[in-house]
C-alpha cells in the first residue's frame, strides 16, 4: 500500500507528551462520535443522550455519587495495571484479582472473631493478600515455565467467578437469607463508612488517590520501579544488568494484584455488605480497568483522571438505560469502541502524519 | 545519478543535517565518513524514505524525487542495509526475503520460486547462505548477507550500507569487498559508511567527509590519504599514535579451569577452555568467530551456564553465579550487542548510566533512587566521553550508533572494576573515539584492571594486548607474548593447529 502523494509519514521515535495527550483526546472524540452513530440507530439523538449522560452522571449529587463508586474500583485496578503493564505483564486477570480480595474480606469480616476496631484494617490487608496471590500464581507461570501470561490471567478470573459463586452457594450461605445465595450482612464494624447515604465508600477512594501517587513515586524513584521498567522495556538488559526478571514481574503482579484485591473489599464493605453473585460484585471491573490503564499511557497519577472519565461513563450507562430505555450493554459496546481507538490511535504517537507542504 | 542538495534535517535540540549536498554517480562505490553524530545514518535514512528533510531536494537522473517511504525508495531501486539488522529472527531467509512482498501469488508463498531466485542472485554475486535456514541460526555475516540479498531480491541498484564492516571478522569483510566489486561491475551504485580509513581506502573510489550536519568535502579516493581524510573529518590534525605502558603483571586474578558450556542450540560450544589472567595485562582474545567467544564471555559474566569446570576471580569462586554476583564482584562488561543488550533503548541517558550501578551508593538510598546523584553522573561522564546528545535526559534509542556504544563504554569502565570483558569495544566508534577507548583500557590495565579483550579486528587485538590467546572450537590453541608475536602463528592457531607444546584442552596454558 502506497501513501498517497500529499501525505508525510515518519516515524517519530519519541513522542513528546503533548502529542500522546491530543491523540488520546482524539481517540476519545472519535469513540465518541461513532457511539453516537450507535444511539441514532436507536432512534436517539447523540446530543440527547450524551447530555443525559453527562447530565445524569455529573448533574446532580446522587449520579456524581454513583460515578464515584464505579471510579473507585477502576482507579485500584487501573492503577496496579500500570505497574503490571510496566512490567510488561498482560494482566487480564484484576477481574478475578479483585474477586478473590472480596472473598478474603468477607471470610475476615464474618468468620474471624475479630475484636470491631481490627476488623477493617485486616479486611484491606486481607484483601490485599489474596488479591497479591491470585496475581503471582501466572507471574511465577510465565517467569518459571514461560506460560502464557495473558492466557492464565484470563482463565483465573473463571476459577476465581467459581470459587465465589461455590462459596455463595455453599459453605458461606447465610443462614438470615432464607435460601438466597448471599452471605449473612457484615456486621457494622466491618463495614466502610460512605458519604450520607451514597455507596461512595470514601476512605476507600482516598486510599485509592493515596495509591496512585505512592505508584508513580514507586514507578519513577526507586530501584523496584526502575527495575520494573528496564524488565518491561528490554528483558535483554535487565538480564545483563543484573536484573531478576522473577522478582520484578512477581513484585508487580503482587501490587497489582494486590490492588484489584483492595478495590473487591471496597465493593464487598463499602457497597453491598456481603459476598453475593460475581457479576453484581464486579461489573467487569478489572476489564475496563485495563482501558483506563492504556488509557492513563501506563501513567499511575493520570489513572485518576481516566477512572473519573469511566465511571462517569458507568453512571451514565444506568440513566439512559432508565431515562432513554438503552441498553446498559452499550456502555461495554462503548468500552469496546474507544480500546479500538486507543490502539488504531498508537500510529498518529508513533508516526508524524502530516499533509504535504510542496 | 542521485543527488542530494541543501537537505536540512532537524530533531528536537539537534541539526542532524544542516545543508548537506551530496552527487553519487553511478556504479560508484561512494564512501561516507565522519565523526559518531556526524549525520551518516540521518542523511542516508532520508534518501531511503524513512525521514523527510526539512529542506532541500532529492534528484533521480537529474528529476526531483520524493521518497515518502522505503518503499517508495525500493520503487525508485533505493535498498538499504541498517547498522542494526532488520530480519525477523524466527522467520527462514526466504520468509524474510519475501516479507512484505506482494508477488501476485494470491494468498499463498511459492517458495520453490522464491528458492530460486534466492539462489540466482546469491550464486551470482557471492552471497551463499541457505535459503531455508532459521535467521537466528545464522552468524552476525551471514544475516548480514541476508540483507544484502533482500535488497537485491527488491532490485535495488542503489545500495545503502550503514557501517557494514563493523560487525564482521577481516575474512567477512574480504568477502563482502568482493561482492560490492562484482555488484558494482553489475552496474550498481553502493554508498557506504565506515569509520575505517583503510577500507575507505581500499574500497572506494570517492568520499564524502560529512561533520556536524555538513558536507565538508568531495574527494577522489585515488588523490586522497589516511592522514586528509582523517584531518577532513575532524576537523584538525589527527595523530595515530599510542603510548603503552610496559606491562606491569600483578597477581593471578581470572583463573578458568577446564570449562565447558553449550551454545543456544545445545551443542557444546566450550570445550574445556582453560587460560589465567593476571592483574594489569591485557589479554586478547583472537579466533574467527563462533568459536566459543560469546560463550565464553557469557559464562564469565553469568549470562550462560558452565556445565562443567570452575572460574574463580581473586580467589573467589565465580562459577556459575548470577550476572548480579558477578556485577557485584566488579566485573565490567561491554557486551556484543549494544543496543539489544547493552542499553534500554527507551530509556534516557541518565537512567542507562545507573543501569549497573542504581541499586549502588550514591545512586540509591535504601529502596529509593538518587536522582540527584545519578544526574550529576550523567553530566560527568557524558563530558568524559563526549556523548554527544542534547541533555542527559536523551532518549538513547535517537543517538548515533557510536554514542550508543559511548553509553554502554562510559558505564562499564566507571566505578573502577576489578575484571573488564570487553567484546568488540571499538565497534562502530570514529577514529578519535577508537583512540580514546583504547587509551582508556590502558588505563585501566596501568590501574591494576585484568582486560579481556575480544575483537574480530586481529590488528586492534595485536597492538592492544600483552598476551593474545587464540580459540578455536571452543578450545586455546595457544597464548603468546603479543610482544614480537607473528600474524602467521596466529591465523594457523585460528585455523585449529595448536601451539607447540599445547597438548590437550584440559591442561594448563600459561
Ligand atoms: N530520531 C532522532 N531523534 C532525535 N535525534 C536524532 C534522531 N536520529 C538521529 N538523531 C541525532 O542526530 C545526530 C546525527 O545522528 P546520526 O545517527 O545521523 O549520526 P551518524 O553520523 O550516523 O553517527 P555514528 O557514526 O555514531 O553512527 C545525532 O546527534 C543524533 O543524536
Ligand atoms: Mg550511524
Amino acid at each position: 500500500m502506497q501513501a498517497p502523494k500529499w501525505l508525510n509519514i515518519e516515524r517519530r521515535p519519541i513522542p513528546s507528551g503533548r502529542t500522546i495527550f491530543a491523540v488520546s483526546i482524539l481517540a476519545i472524540v472519535a469513540a465518541l462520535i461513532v457511539m453516537g452513530i450507535f444511539f441514532a440507530t436507536y432512534g436517539v439523538s447523540p446530543i440527547r443522550a450524551y447530555g443525559s449522560i453527562i447530565g445524569g452522571a455529573l448533574g446532580n449529587w446522587s449520579g456524581f455519587s454513583e460515578t464515584l463508586r464505579r471510579m473507585i474500583p477502576l482507579l485500584l485496578c487501573g492503577v496496579g495495571l500500570t505497574i503490571a503493564f510496566r512490567a510488561l505483564f498482560w494482566n487480564i486477570g484484576a477481574d478475578g484479582q479483585l474477586l478473590l480480595g472480596a472473598v478474603a474480606a468477607t471470610g475476615i469480616a464474618l468468620f474471624s472473631g475479630l475484636p470491631g476496631p481490627l476488623l477493617l484494617p485486616a479486611m484491606f490487608f486481607g484483601g490485599f493478600a489474596a488479591g497479591a496471590l491470585w496475581g503471582v500464581i501466572p507471574a511465577v507461570l510465565k517467569v518459571k515455565l514461560g506460560i502464557n501470561d495473558v492466557i492464565t490471567t484470563l482463565m483465573m478470573n473463571y476459577i476465581a467467578l467459581y470459587v465465589v459463586l461455590w462459596l455463595i452457594h455453599g459453605p458461606w450461605r447465610g443462614p438470615s437469607m432464607r435460601g438466597y445465595a448471599y452471605t449473612d450482612m457484615f456486621p457494622l464494624s466491618a463495614r466502610i463508612p460512605t458519604i450520607g447515604q451514597s455507596h461512595v465508600h470514601w476512605p476507600t477512594l482516598v486510599l485509592g488517590i493515596v495509591l496512585a501517587i505512592i505508584a508513580y513515586i514507586f514507578v519513577n524513584r526507586t530501584r523496584s520501579g526502575f527495575e520494573t521498567r528496564v524488565v518491561g522495556e528490554n528483558p535483554h538488559a535487565a538480564r545483563f544488568a543484573g536484573i531478576s526478571t522473577l522478582k520484578t514481574v512477581v513484585i508487580a503482579m503482587l501490587i497489582s494484584g494486590g490492588l484489584a484485591g483492595i478495590a473487591g473489599v471496597g465493593e464487598v464493605a463499602g457497597v453491598h455488605y456481603q459476598l453475593l453473585d460475581p457479576t453484581q460484585i464486579s461489573m467487569g471491573y478489572g476489564f475496563t480497568a485495563i482501558i483506563v490503564a492504556w488509557l492513563a499511557r501506563k501513567n499511575p497519577l493520570a489513572v485518576i483522571v481516566t477512572s473519573f472519565f469511566f465511571g462517569v461513563l458507568m453512571a451514565g450507562g444506568d440513566v439512559i438505560k432508565v431515562n432513554l430505555g438503552l441498553p446498559y450493554e452499550l456502555i461495554n459496546v462503548f468500552n469496546g469502541v474507544i480500546m479500538f481507538f486507543l490502539i488504531g490511535s498508537e500510529v498518529f504517537m508513533n508516526y508524524k502524519i502530516s499533509i504535504r507542504r510542496h | 545519478m542521485i543527488e542530494l542538495r541543501g537537505i536540512v534535517k532537524r530533531f528536537p535540540g539537534v541539526v542532524a543535517s544542516n545543508g548537506v549536498n551530496l552527487t553519487v554517480h553511478k556504479g560508484e562505490i561512494h564512501c561516507l565518513l565522519g565523526e559518531n553524530g556526524a549525520g551518516k545514518t540521518t542523511l542516508m535514512r532520508i534518501l531511503y524514505g524513512l525521514y523527510q528533510p526539512d529542506e532541500g531536494e532529492i534528484l533521480l537522473n537529474g528529476k526531483p524525487i520524493r521518497i515518502s517511504s522505503p518503499r517508495a525508495a525500493l520503487s525508485y531501486h533505493i535498498g538499504m542495509v541498517h547498522q542494526h539488522f532488520r530480519l525477523v529472527p524466527t522467520l527462514s531467509v526466504a520468509e524474510n526475503m519475501v516479507l512484505g512482498l506482494d508477488e501476485g501469488t494470491g494468498p499463498f508463498l511459492n517458495y520453490r520460486q522464491t528458492y530460486k531466485k534466492i539462489s540466482q542472485i546469491a550464486e551470482k554475486y557471492g552471497l551463499i547462505v541457505d535459503p531455508r535456514a532459521r535467521v537466528w541460526q545464522l552468524t552476525v555475516g551471514q544475516q548480514q548477507r541476508v540483507e544484502i540479498l533482500k535488497a537485491l531480491y527488491r532490485a535495488a541498484d542503489v545500495l545503502i550500507m550503514d557501517e557494514p564492516t563493523s560487525v564482521l571478522t577481516p575474512q567477512e569483510v574480504g568477502q563482502l569487498f568482493s561482492t560490492l566489486r562484482t555488484l558494482v561491475d553489475d552496474g550498481l551504485t553502493i554508498i557506504f559508511i565506515t569509520h575505517k580509513l583503510d577500507e575507505v581506502m581500499e574500497i572506494s573510489d570517492r568520499v564524502t567527509v560529512l561533520r556536524k550536519g555538513k558536507a565538508i568535502a568531495t574527494v577522489n579516493t585515488p588523490e586522497t590519504n589516511k592522514a586528509q581524510l582523517a584531518e577532513l573529518m575532524v576537523g584538525r590534525e589527527v595523530v595515530f599514535r599510542m603510548e603503552k605502558n610496559e606491562v606491569k603483571r600483578g597477581e593471578r586474578m581470572l583463573v578458568v579451569d577446564n570449562l565447558h558450556a553449550l551454545n543456544d542450540r545445545g551443542l557444546p560450544a566450550l570445550r574445556g577452555t582453560s587460560f589465567d589472567l593476571y592483574e594489569g595485562e591485557i589479554l586478547g582474545v583472537a579466533g574467527v568467530s563462533g568459536n566459543g567467544q560469546r560463550e565464553l564471555v557469557e559464562v564469565l559474566t553469568g549470562l550462560r551456564h558452565a556445565t562443567r569446570g570452575r572460574v574463580t576471580l581473586e580467589g573467589k569462586e565465580m562459577t556459575n553465579r548470577s550476572a548480579r554476583e558477578i556485577v557485584d564482584m566488579g566485573v565490567a562488561h561491554v557486551p556484543m550487542e549494544r543496543k539489544t543488550m547493552g542499553t534500554v533503548p527507551n530509556m534516557t541517558i541518565r537512567e542507562n548510566l545507573i543501569l549497573k550501578s542504581y541499586r549502588q551508593r550514591p545512586f540509591s538510598h535504601g529502596m529509593f533512587l538518587d536522582n540527584k546523584a545519578a544526574e550529576e553522573n550523567a553530566r560527568r561522564l557524558m563530558n568524559e566521553y563526549q556523548i554527544m546528545a542534547p541533555s542527559i535526559d536523551t532518549t538513547v534509542k535517537v543517538l548515533s550508533g557510536g554514542n550508543i556504544q559511548r553509553v554502554v563504554l562510559a558505564r562499564e569502565f566507571s566505578g573502577d572494576p576489578r575484571l573488564i570483558i570487553a567484546a568488540h569495544p571499538t565497534y562502530g566508534l570514529d577514529v578519535g573515539a577508537t583512540e580514546q577507548v583504547r587509551e582508556i583500557l590502558l588505563a585501566q590495565r596501568d590501574r591494576g584492571a585484568g582486560v579481556l579483550l575480544i575483537s574480530e579486528d586481529l590488528e586492534e587485538v595485536m597492538t592492544m594486548s600483552d598476551r593474545i590467546m587464540v580459540i578455536f572450537s571452543g578450545e586455546v590453541m595457544g597464548i603468546v607474548d603479543a610482544e614480537g608475536a607473528k600474524i602467521e602463528e596466529i591465523g594457523l592457531m585460528m585455523a585449529g593447529e595448536r601451539k607447540q607444546g599445547v597438548e590437550s584442552a584440559s591442561t594448563e596454558v600459561a
